[in-house]
Formats: structure tokens, sequence, C-alpha cells
């Protein structure tokens, strides 16, 4: 009998925990929604931020976050599948893919802040490049470079080899059976992988806080001309993100409303993280029903 | 003026002659291979730059590496100022060894609950919500940290709420995901026939994980802890956000303490590039760079040993 | 035949790496022309100024900067000139203005305190602009029941030697220091001017660089003490009387409260006609007498006294 009631105790401990640990995400998502909720507006989201006044929004920041993401995964995308295509099909089984394959695991575990001082180091001062877009988009590739192409490696290996081998059989290079025929297979999985690596990017902060700085300088954003200092898509202009302008006020707020501002931040970063992520989930099952014609 | 042209027709011959085939795999060859070789090269940078930086003030005879990593004491301010990095290496282990330790049950738990109990709720609740715990930014939690679990910590227990548990129970949270992926996984590649086959011979299915999926599976386990130590280990603004900060070796989990990316969070943007205390804050990246190259062997250690 | 393949390859894009470096370094230039390059454009026979001012460094000062920054660029009279303010601290500021990556280096402290020893010399090349004056007072938890404290009293607190309120007159409860970062500008002029020393990084106390954190700590942690700059001060924190001197302006002023530093901002050499363009904006009346004071900083001319580097305070 004893083994039976140390087996039911088990899992009741076992199922506890699972519970726990659903309560401590529902409670941590509750907690923040139910904080920033109320101080989100349509004028919290558009308007720029105040020093001392009550009021401020977070306007710029969440544009410099997705200005940020889309200019990271420029270079990231084709660099990570680039690579990824490399470990997956031409990587022959050496002591050189051991040691790229290290490289990899290697660059994925840096903290994300010795990539930060790493920028700072190499694309602030030694390229010049100051506290800008541009330098915190190198070191987000950095930090970012490692997942994409174990993404893109893991979807390509995904891909049927019959189908990879009927391209071969038609007669088309190597090169060209991957273009055509596994890239696209591969897509969905890649998509997704891309997706939610997107939402890593966008709540990184402490690799940005010594390559695109702290401070975001004024916008007018009626002006779209990329060279202008004024203009928010210049590449070469300091900008501060929406994690980073979190970790700022929480430190330096001088606003009076500044505790409802971090919380209204937070509430807006991690419904966006949550976006990304069913938007990837979803996104995945949709093609994935395509492609497979169930229901 | 002749000849560029020239060679340019003699070049158009000498592609046209190439089938077209070979040509593409080998546009697409150099593709990959620059992406890989541009890898190759970033990380070799990274450890060039961090390591040339961190390195300066042992060249310079300026600090012995000894009294780096032994010295209990910092005060780069002081006269003489005193460069004791201990305070730091030992605030990085405690916080980043006890988020393992309460990491690791829920972890092994978790992934029971996916793969043995209720696969079908946990595929289709508990893994997509520790998904999202990975994907939950570290600031947030931070944030968190210092408005529920810094508030609660000192009012129940004596002390401020900063410190190592403070930073333990972030990290904890933090970690979880990485924990736990890597059990499931390890969990589910389990042949069917030896989990069968201890059913078969009456054993409970508690007997059946303690005695048999646990030894078994441990070395994969013992890989997402490391893991998930490593990502403790380097990770900034949460812990700065509720560690404290006093720059200590800790006596009590509820001291405030620092560990080395507070330390360069708080102090990089207030000291004067080239000095040495600016420099100094350069070695402990240094040493946060060796200690990942540390956590990979050891995974590349334990991986071997779990493939066996 | 592979490998040497693999070698070529990482050598052509270790290259185009390095010349990429170049061209960002180009654009980053086009982009952005600083101003030195544009100044000699612009004659200064009272014609539009234009170019492009970088501010880099203390956090404390930042606020300010940018405020003001706003309101030069948004008279009509500056529209060519585009201000950027970047934070960073004031070490960064330096290091960068002295590098020449900034064109102003926003620090809280004399040059000469962080450039020491062999770096002295890089202090040399730098021209100080003192913009404002600010000081800082002991805050504490408003239950402590104490409001003032001695300078022996101070020093006893923050060297570990008394540890609970009662031993200075106030409640039966421990005491918690909030202190700064040992690079921190603002406990250097803490300790210089209200300890006299330095202070000791005792083991349990809470260390934090940003004004902001050291305020909402002292507010909500029970016996807490700590040091603010006098712009951060609200009334979720006591502020306490140093040797029952208040730290009024008028105090401030006349000297007699001690505890104050000049926020700095320092230049490679003598300004460009674009950066004094706006330093002297700065120093204007209209913005002395209105964002510095409602910022809670004192206008450096209204200072009766003045400190030189090595803190020696001689009236004006």
């Amino acid at each position: 009998m004893k083994p039976k009631i140390t087996d039911r105790i088990a899992t009741g401990v076992i199922i506890g925990i699972a519970g726990i640990i659903m309560a401590i995400l529902a409670g941590l998502i509750v907690y923040l929604l139910y904080r920033g909720l109320s101080h989100i507006s349509w004028h919290f989201l558009t308007s720029p931020p105040q020093s001392f006044k009550v009021g401020g929004g977070i306007g710029p920041q969440l544009f410099n976050s997705l200005y940020l993401l889309v200019l990271t995964m420029i270079i990231t995308v084709p660099l990570g599948v680039g690579a990824g295509i490399y470990m997956s099909e031409y990587a022959k089984a050496n002591k050189l893919t051991g040691f790229i394959r290290l490289v990899v695991e290697v660059l994925s575990s840096f903290p994300s802040i010795v990539i930060g001082l790493f920028g700072l180091l190499v694309f602030v001062n030694l390229f010049h490049m100051k506290y800008s877009l541009a330098a915190g988009a190198l070191a987000l590739t950095v930090f970012n470079l490692p997942l994409m192409v174990r993404i893109t490696e893991q979807a390509l290996r995904g891909v049927p080899r019959e189908q990879k081998e009927a391209g071969l059989a038609l007669g088309l290079s190597k090169w060209k059976t991957i273009q055509s025929i596994m890239l696209p297979m591969a897509f969905p999985a890649i998509m997704t992988g891309t997706i939610l690596a997107a939402g890593r990017v966008f709540g990184e902060a402490a690799a940005l806080l010594f390559t695109a700085g702290m401070t975001t300088p004024k916008l007018d954003f009626t002006n779209w001309n990329p060279a202008d200092p004024h203009s928010p898509l210049n590449p070469f202009r300091p900008a501060e993100t929406l994690a980073v302008h979190i970790w700022k006020i929480n430190s330096e707020g001088r606003a009076p409303d500044a505790p409802e501002i971090a919380a209204g931040a937070s509430a807006v970063l991690i419904i966006i993280v949550l976006l990304f992520n069913f938007g990837a989930r979803m996104l995945g099952r949709a093609i994935y029903r395509k492609f497979t014609a169930t229901k | 003026m002749n000849s560029p042209v020239k060679r340019e027709n003699a070049a158009a011959d000498r592609v046209s002659h190439f089938p077209k085939h070979i040509r593409e795999e080998w546009v697409g060859r150099v593709y990959v291979y620059a992406c890989v070789a541009l890898l190759v090269v970033t990380i070799f940078s990274i450890v060039w730059f961090i390591a040339s930086k961190g390195l300066t003030p042992f060249v310079s005879g300026a600090i012995r590496i000894q009294d780096l990593l032994t010295g209990r004491v910092w005060k780069p301010e002081g006269e003489p100022p005193l460069f004791g990095a201990l305070p730091f290496l030992a605030g990085s282990a405690y916080v980043s060894f006890i988020a393992a330790a309460i990491a690791a049950p829920f972890g092994f738990c978790a992934a029971v609950f996916m793969t043995q109990i209720a696969p079908k709720v946990g595929r289709r609740v508990l893994q997509p919500a520790i998904e999202l715990l990975a994907g939950i930014p570290s600031v947030v939690y931070g944030f968190v940290g210092l408005s529920v679990i810094v508030p609660f910590l000192r009012d129940t227990f004596p002390g401020q709420g900063f410190g190592i548990l403070a930073g333990s129970l972030v990290l904890s949270i933090m970690i979880l995901p990485t924990v736990t992926s890597i059990a499931t996984d390890a969990l589910s590649t389990l042949p069917a026939g030896l989990k069968e086959g201890s059913f078969a011979l009456g054993a409970t299915r508690w007997q059946t994980i303690y005695r048999l999926i646990l030894p078994t599976t441990l070395p994969s386990l013992l890989t997402g802890i490391v893991l998930g130590i490593s990502r403790a280990f380097g990770e900034a603004l949460a812990v700065q956000m509720v560690i404290g900060n006093a720059p200590h070796v800790p006596t009590s989990l509820l001291q405030s303490a620092a560990t080395l990316t507070s330390i360069i969070t708080l102090e990089m943007g207030n000291t004067v590039g080239g000095s040495l205390h600016n420099n100094t804050l350069w070695s402990l990246a240094l040493i946060l760079l060796v200690m990942t190259f540390l956590f990979v062997f050891i995974v590349r250690l334990l991986e071997r040993r779990a493939k066996r | 035949m592979k490998k040497s393949l693999v070698l070529v390859l990482t050598l052509i894009v270790a290259l185009t790496l390095a010349a990429c470096g170049k061209n960002n370094n180009e654009g980053a230039a086009s982009g952005s022309p600083s101003a030195s390059d544009s100044a000699p454009a612009s004659s200064a026979s009272g014609e539009a100024l234009s170019g492009t001012i970088l501010a880099a460094g203390s956090t404390a000062l930042q606020p300010l900067v940018e405020q003001v920054s706003t309101k030069f660029m948004a008279d009509s009279k500056y529209s060519g000139i585009s201000v950027t303010v970047q934070g960073g601290g004031s070490g960064g500021g330096l290091t960068q203005v002295q590098g020449g990556q900034a064109d102003i280096g926003n620090s809280d402290i004399f040059a000469e305190e962080k450039f020491k020893d062999a770096d002295a010399d890089k202090a040399k090349e730098l021209v100080d602009h003192q913009v404002a004056v600010v000081a800082i007072a002991p805050v504490a938890n408003p239950n402590v029941g104490v409001d003032n404290l001695t300078k022996q009293q101070l020093v006893d607190i923050f060297s570990g030697k008394v540890t609970n309120w009662k031993d200075v007159g106030g409640a039966d409860q421990k005491i918690v220091i909030v202190n700064r970062p040992s690079s921190s500008g603002t406990r250097k002029t803490f300790e210089n001017l209200a300890l006299g020393g330095p202070s000791q990084d005792l083991p349990g106390s809470i260390q934090e660089d940003s004004s902001g954190t050291v305020k909402k700590l002292v507010g909500e942690t029970p016996g807490a003490i700590g040091y603010l700059a006098l712009s951060y001060l609200d009334n979720t924190v006591k502020a306490l009387k140093y040797e029952g001197v208040d730290a009024s302006v008028e105090n401030i002023t006349t000297g007699k409260y001690p505890v104050w530093a000049y926020e700095h901002m320092y230049t490679k050499g003598e300004p460009t006609p674009v950066v004094k363009a706006f330093l002297d904006y700065l120093m204007s009346d209209e913005i002395q007498k209105s964002d510095v004071t409602d910022m809670g900083y004192i206008p450096v001319g209204d200072m009766k006294v003045a400190r030189d580097v090595n803190g020696t305070v001689s009236n004006k």
C-alpha cells in the first residue's frame, strides 16, 4: 500500500508545482496589466515623454523599439539564414564544422551585457557610430544571430529528404534545390522562429544601454529623410527603446507620474511580446494547415 | 582604352562557358561561407577586444590577477585604490546557484507533468506558458521584482528586502524555461520500452520516475541546470535592480550584495575611459566572458555523457 | 583545398567588415555633420548659425540640458542648430568630449577629479563651463524622528559607528544606509563637503546610482538614510538639516550651507561658435531665472561664493 500512497503524494506535488508555475505566469501578467492598462491611452502611446510634468508618453520609444527591430532583422535574417543553410546542407562532419558549432553555441551564451560592451568598444568608439540605432542594431545582430542560425538549421532539417532528392534528381544544382525547394518548405518554421526571436530582441535592454544610448533626440515625424538628424528614420541618431526607457524611468524618473509610466510601459511591452508569441504560434499553425491540407 | 573592354569581353566569354548551375552553386556557396565566416570573425573580435581591454590592468602591472580574484575589498576611489572582485564573484555565484537550486525541482516537475502525467494539458497549456515566461523581457522581471518581491521580503523578513534572495527569486523564474525545456526534451526522448518495462514489473509511476527516469536522464537535466546557471550569471539589469549592490561578500541571504554584471552597469558610465577603474571594469567583463566559455565547456562534457 | 577556401573567405569578410566600418564612419559624418565641421561655414556677423551639437554625460544634469535644448531649438534664431543630449554618466561624458566624440561633456564634478595621475594632462585640454549649482541634502525616511544631523553624527552613521536612530536622538529603529557607487560624482561631493572624508561601503548597505531610485528607496524603507540633489526632493522623503542649517536657496547662495557643487559642461578647447551659442543661451538670464530655478538648480550668477577645484571657498 505504501508505494501507492507515495505515488499519489508525488503526483499531487508535481501537479501542484505545474499549477504554481501557471499561477506565477498568470499572476505576473495580470499584475502587469492591472497596474499598467489603466494608464494606456492613445495619447500615452503617441506623445513624447515629459521629464517633469504629468502626462508624458512613450511614442518615440515605441517607434524606436520597432524601428530598431526592423533594422536588426534586416541585418540578421540574411546572415542567419545563410549560416543556417551552411550548417544543415554544406557542413561536413569534420573538425571545422564542430568548431563552427561551438562558435554558435558560445555566441548564443554570451551575456547580453558583454555584447553591449563589445558594441561600445567596436561600433560606438572604433567605428565612430556614437550611440546610434545602427550601433544598437549591430549589437542586437550579434545577440540574435546564433538564434537565427539554429532556427534555420532546424527548419531545413525538418524538410523531408525525398523533396531534396527529387530536386537534385531533376538536375538542379544544390543551391537551386535549397533556394527553390527547401527554403519554401522550411519557410513556416523559419518564420515562426524569427517572430519568436523578434520578441526577444524587442525586450532586450542590457546590450542597448551602451550602444543605442538612453536618449532620443527631438523627432520630427513629418520628416522622412533618413539623412536628416531630426528624422525618425536616421539610423545614426541615438535611440532609447521601450525596454531601456522602463529601466531609466524606474531609476531616474522625475515626472510625478513616473511609477504609472513605468507600469504602463511594462504593460505595453508585455502586450507586444504576447502578440509576437501568439502571432508566431497562430501563423505557424495556419501555414502548417495550408501545407498539410488538414482541418 | 582598348584593353579593359577586351578583358571584360574575355570575362564574359569565360562566364558563358560556365554552365549556369555551376555559377549558381558558386554564388550560393560563397554566400553561405561568407555568413559562417562572419560568425567566426564576430566571436574572435569579441574575445580580442574585450580581452585586450580587460587585460590592461594586469599588463601595466597596476593590479595582480590574484589580487583581483581574491581581494575582498572594492575601493576603486580609495587611497590607495583597492580592486578586490571577490564580492562580485561571490555575489554572481550565489545568486545563480540559488536560482538554479530553486528552478531545478520546478523545471523537473514541470517536465514530468508534461511528459508523464498529463501530456495533453502539458502541451496545450503548460508548454506555451513556459515559453511565454522565456519571452518576458528582463527589465519587466526587474520591475516586478522591485515592486513585488522586494517589498514582500522587506515586510516578511528582517532586512531591507534587497539582496541575494530577491535576486535569486527573480532569476529562478527567468531561467525556469531553460531548465524545463531541456528536461522535457530529455524525458520525451526516453525509450518507451523502459517505462513500460518498469510498469510491467509493478512499479508505481513515482517509483518509475524516481528510480528509473531521474537517474537515466540526470546528465541531460544537469545540462539544463548548467545552462540556467550560465544565463543567470550573465543577466544584468533585472539583478541590478533588486540586489542592493553593496560590494561585500554577503553573509546572509537577505543581505545586499553585488554581482559582476551589476557593478559593470553601475560604474561603467561614471568612470572615464582609460582610467584604471574603468579598465578594471573591463577585466570584470573579461571574467564574465571566461565564465561563459567555462559553462559551454561543462555543458559539452555533460552532453557527451548524456549521449553515452 | 576546402580549408584554404574557408581561410580566404574569412579574410575577405574581415576586410569587408573593416571597409564597412569605414563606410559607416563616413555615413555618420555625413549624416550628422559635427559642429566643428560646419561651424566655419557660418560667419559670426549675426548670420544664422547651423550645425549639430552632441552633449553627453551626467544623468543629473541631463534633464536640464534636455529641457533647455528643446527651447533652444524652438527659437527661430537657432533653427539651424540641432542639439542632441545623451546620458551615460559623468565619466562617459568626459571621456567622450576628451576623445572628440561629443562636443560637450556634462559632469557633476571637476574634470581634474576624474582625470587623475597619468591622465592629468587630459583634463588640461578641457574648458570648464559652470552652468548651474546643485545642492545635496542628507535625506531620511519620514518616520525616523530626526530632523537635524551634525557632521559628526553623519560621519558616525556613514562609517557604521552608529547603527540605530535612537543614538542620534530619533526613534528606536535600525539605520539603513542608501549610498552611491564609489564612482558616483554625487557621492564624491557629499563625502568631501558633508563628511569631510571618504565614507565606507558597509556590509548590508544599499548602493544605487540613480537619484530616482535613491529617493524611492529612502521613502519606502523604514529607517533609511541617503543623500539627494535638491532638485529631486519631494515630500516622500525628509530633508535633514546639516549642522542646524537648512538647505534653502538663501543658505546655499551665501555659502552657509556647504554641501553644493557646480554642474559643469566641458568643451575640448574653446567652444566653436555653434556650441558657444548654446552655452550662452543656457547662461542667459532668461533661462537661468526660469528653467534652471524651476528644476531645482541654483543659477551660478546668484552664488555669492565660489569654489575651486581644491574645494577652497571664497567670496565673490
